[in-house]
């Protein structure tokens, strides 16, 4: 093995009575792709924090290029030759990309020299790497694999030797994400060294050298990539086997639930978000929605809840019309049998500050089991809140707590558990996994396929490909507001990729 | 991901953490003090004997702290529910028309227990009402309840001007005020509940039953933002807009009927000072308290308990300063007024100055009780 090019001894790190890194070892050597894997909430995050300089380690030892490193700060990481790309975006976004990259690097008060200076680089990292962007481009108006690439530049531009990706394929197309797996290991062979968090395992067994499995806070296991496998590492991040494969029966599909037709939704700008869509949804089918994220899924969702107003179309709930485009509510919609489980449980699914019994009457409180007369029935609230936290093994079990206090899975099942347990016609369900742990997503995936064997109209809108093809009975495909093309569950992950990335589109039109 | 952090105990978070902001308020104020040459300890001894020493300035303390309380709540309302009203010193004002209208029209035939309530509801229905319009232009218009609200004090202010001057104010009249009122639009004191105590008799304090209104009204403010759907709907929105939309919370409905009660309680306070006090309906009789209400609000974290206990805070200040300036010529009225200050920035706008010190204080004393222990309910 090559020397190491960073050396972590000892490290732990807790908040409060959080221990969420407990005695780290980790060496990663120079010139390879070093993969971090864990489940949310398992210390990843902490540990690079840690590293660049955002968190201080409450005891333990730095070293980079085999020498102790006093990491303060990320100017601190910074001049240690550690770049960082964040998985959301540190870029303004209108500057353009040349001003993005200099910015908090400008050498003196007048930009003309440090522009000229970065202009120059810039054609050096191309011609080395193969980053190509048009360094006067506004950053708003770069797709966002090429605002991902600007941050790589940027960090390269600092004179990063180590660089630190988090959760980077997260808003990438499959192509985007290959294009960045091209970048990383022409990367390597110019002898930089990469770190790779992601939860997931695909790529960490496509891209990286060696693989570090994180859980709870510890560093269960270091494997070379090339001896180990997508199971091996699924139960050493969960500590138990793993079903990664959902299992499910044939769908019968019942009578039309849910029929949209040419829905025009427009975002609060006024862009086309929606463009003339139509679709019907079956009791006992799931259909799910895939597309690059920003594809206009979210308005979709958000039309057919009754949260934004429609531009125009027409919509049917178990054959009578609902007003999408203006009088239709939530509360409405509710009550005539459609839940919604949102893309956004901590702004729109709960209230963050509220306590979990609080949560799991939201939408629902005008329900008479809840009150008596004007007032809120507590004992009656609490009480159903405890039923749910016990069928959905909500952890803590604890009606009381205050909702910001349970992780990101278990926020999530006490919206499912509030949204099927009111037993709904159609169910339409955003990211339902998304910074949820994979012992969740498990439980949650049975929970739509149950829906489903209930007779129940499911429509799934993930950006999660591997999600949208175990669960979906039917596949619909987003792109720029449209629905470019449907598939079977059966489609491969190229084909799907394709039609997310718009390439068929004239095809599919067809 | 998120940061967890160390969770403070309830006692600490609402005692120990106003406490330390308090100190720290009333240690800059003795600097204050020192720098005009009189003696801070002296100064702190005869602000307190001037509240709470005598039957006299207890009363006092508690008349003033009526009125804040009243504002403080209405402050309140409105914040749980996402809105900062910073117009509760327009809509007491206001309210003072109503409280007139009511008490000199009906003064010399009702008795005060049937004028009272009465009288509470002219007030709280002129403040509602005052409080109306820019709730519905934010609601339906998106104007800024803040700059509406700050902007509908000077509308209250020069319509009260006009009334008082052109058109209530009895012929032949000096001051810019209404008549006295009766017998029956006096609301009578309940100086005895401090004689009760042991405190001598009690010559002339305007502390009078509408102290009891406040209470009642700090309990029934309770129990809607914690008890009631209305509160669980405007705790929602003022939480989080987009969860209150999807949840199918109305946003116009919500914004409109919490401005109004909002309004309605910032009404209410107008009674105190007139019918408590006064007996008439004078020029600028509101003299700010709807301002100390924002502070008040802050410093007890939006919680009626709270509110009550920085509104006897407030009431002291107010009565402690006046003797204050009257035995220390050296410290004016607005000295009075810095301290005043003082406390409203450590106890209100830096209220979290000191919290991640004893956040961190806490964790280490006790890592493991610390974070476990339970959200109380509510505030």
């Amino acid at each position: 093995m090559a020397e190491a090019a960073i050396e972590l001894i000892g490290i732990n790190k807790s908040f409060g009575p959080v221990h969420a890194n407990r005695d780290i070892n980790l060496e990663v050597a120079r010139g390879t792709i070093h993969g971090i894997v864990g489940e949310n909430g398992a210390g990843k995050s902490t540990l690079m924090s840690i590293l660049y300089g955002f968190y201080q380690a409450d005891s333990g030892e730095i070293k980079v290029n085999g020498k102790p490193a006093s990491i303060k700060t990320s100017n601190d990481a910074i001049a240690a030759g550690i770049g960082m790309v964040h998985q959301h975006f540190m870029l303004v976004d209108n500057f353009t990309v040349l001003e993005n990259v200099i910015l908090g690097a400008e050498s003196n008060a007048l930009l003309n020299s440090s522009i000229a200076k970065a202009r120059s680089e810039l054609v050096r990292l191309e011609r080395e790497y193969g980053l190509r962007v048009n360094p006067d481009a506004l950053i708003e108006e770069l797709p966002v694999g090429l605002q991902q690439r600007v941050e790589i530049l940027k960090a390269l531009y600092r004179g990063a030797e180590i660089l630190i990706l988090d959760e980077p394929t997260g808003v990438l197309t499959p192509a985007e994400a290959d294009h960045l797996f091209r970048i990383l290991k022409q990367l390597k062979e110019q002898g930089k060294t990469v770190v790779l968090i992601t939860h997931k395992l695909r790529e960490i067994m496509g891209i990286t050298d060696t693989v570090s499995v994180m859980r709870q806070g510890t560093m269960v296991a270091t494997r070379e990539t090339a001896k180990t496998t997508v199971e091996e590492l699924a139960e050493l991040m969960v500590g138990r086997r793993v079903l990664l494969r959902v299992d499910k029966g044939e769908a019968k599909p019942g009578a039309v639930k849910l029929s949209v037709k040419n829905l025009v939704v427009k975002d609060s700008r006024g862009v086309t978000m929606v463009d003339d869509v139509s679709f019907d949804v079956r009791a006992g089918e799931i259909v799910g929605i895939a597309g690059v994220a920003g594809n206009g899924q979210s308005e979709l969702l958000e039309a057919i809840s009754g949260i934004r107003n429609a531009v125009s179309g027409s919509a049917m709930l178990d054959g009578k019309p609902i007003d999408l485009t203006g009088a239709a509510d939530p509360g409405e919609l509710r009550e005539r049998g459609l839940a919604h489980v949102p893309e956004d449980r901590h702004h729109v699914g709960l209230v963050l500050a509220f306590e979990e019994n609080e949560n799991s009457i939201l939408g629902y409180h005008d329900d008479p089991r809840y009150l008596k007369g004007p007032l809120l029935n507590i004992d009656a609230i609490v009480a159903d809140a405890r039923d749910k936290i016990e069928k959905y093994d909500i952890r803590p079990s604890n009606p009381r707590l205050k909702t910001a206090n349970f992780s990101g899975g278990n926020q999530q099942k006490i919206v499912l558990a509030r949204e099927i347990e009111q037993d709904p016609g159609v169910l339409i369900v955003g990211q339902p996994t998304r910074g949820v742990d994979v012992g969740a997503i498990e439980f949650i995936h049975k929970r739509l396929i149950a829906m489903r064997d209930a007779g129940k109209a499911v429509l799934l809108v993930s950006v999660e490909l591997d999600e949208i093809r175990s669960l979906s009975d039917r596949i619909l495909v987003m792109f720029a507001g449209r629905i470019v093309g449907e598939r079977g569950p059966e489609a491969g992950e190229g084909e799907l990729g394709l039609l997310m990335a718009g390439v068929e589109q004239k095809e599919a039109a067809e | 991901m998120s940061v967890p952090y160390a969770k403070l105990p309830a006692w600490a978070d609402y005692g120990l953490i106003p406490l330390i902001n308090l100190a720290v308020a009333f240690i800059v104020a003795g600097l204050v003090v020192l720098l005009v040459g009189e003696n801070p300890f002296r100064a702190a001894v005869i602000l307190v004997e001037g509240a709470f020493g005598r039957g006299q300035g207890i009363a006092f303390t508690l008349f003033y702290a009526t009125t804040f309380i009243f504002s403080g709540l209405s402050v309140a309302v409105a914040f749980h529910c996402g809105l900062f009203n910073i117009g509760g010193e327009g809509q007491g004002y206001i309210a003072g028309l109503g409280i007139a209208i009511a008490c000199l029209s009906l003064d010399s035939v009702l008795p005060w227990y049937l004028l009272f309530p009465i009288a509470i509801a002219a007030a709280a229905l002129f403040g509602a009402l005052w409080a109306l319009i820019p709730a519905w232009l934010q609601a339906k218009r998106g104007s800024h309840i803040v700059i509406t609200t700050i902007m509908f004090n000077f509308i209250a202010a020069s319509i009260m001007v006009y009334m008082l001057v052109d058109v209530i104010k009895p012929v032949g009249a000096m001051a810019p005020q209404t008549r006295n009122f009766l017998e029956g639009a006096q609301l009578p004191k309940l100086n005895w509940l401090i004689e009760l105590f042991g405190f001598a008799k009690i010559r002339s304090a305007p502390f009078n039953i509408s102290f009891i209104l406040a209470l009642v009204m700090a309990w029934l403010v309770w129990l809607l933002i914690w008890r009631t759907k209305l509160g669980y709907e405007m705790r929602t929105y003022g939480f989080s807009p987009k969860a209150a939309r999807y949840a199918g919370i109305s946003e116009t409905r919500i914004i409109l009927v919490t401005m109004m009660i909002s309004g309605a309680l910032s009404g209410m306070m107008a009674l105190n000072p007139t019918m408590g006090d006064q007996h008439n309906v004078a020029l600028d009789f509101v003299s700010g308290a709807g301002f100390v209400g924002i502070a008040v609000a802050l410093m007890g974290r939006s919680h009626p308990v709270g509110i009550v206990l920085a509104s006897i805070l407030f009431g002291m200040l107010y009565q402690g300063g006046a003797e204050l300036s009257f035995e220390m010529p050296n410290i004016s009225r607005d000295m009075i007024v810095i301290i005043q200050g003082l406390v409203i920035l450590f106890a209100g706008a830096l209220e979290h100055m000191f919290r991640p010190a004893i956040q961190a204080l806490f964790a280490s004393l006790s890592p493991k009780s610390v974070g476990m222990a339970q959200a109380g309910k509510g505030a």
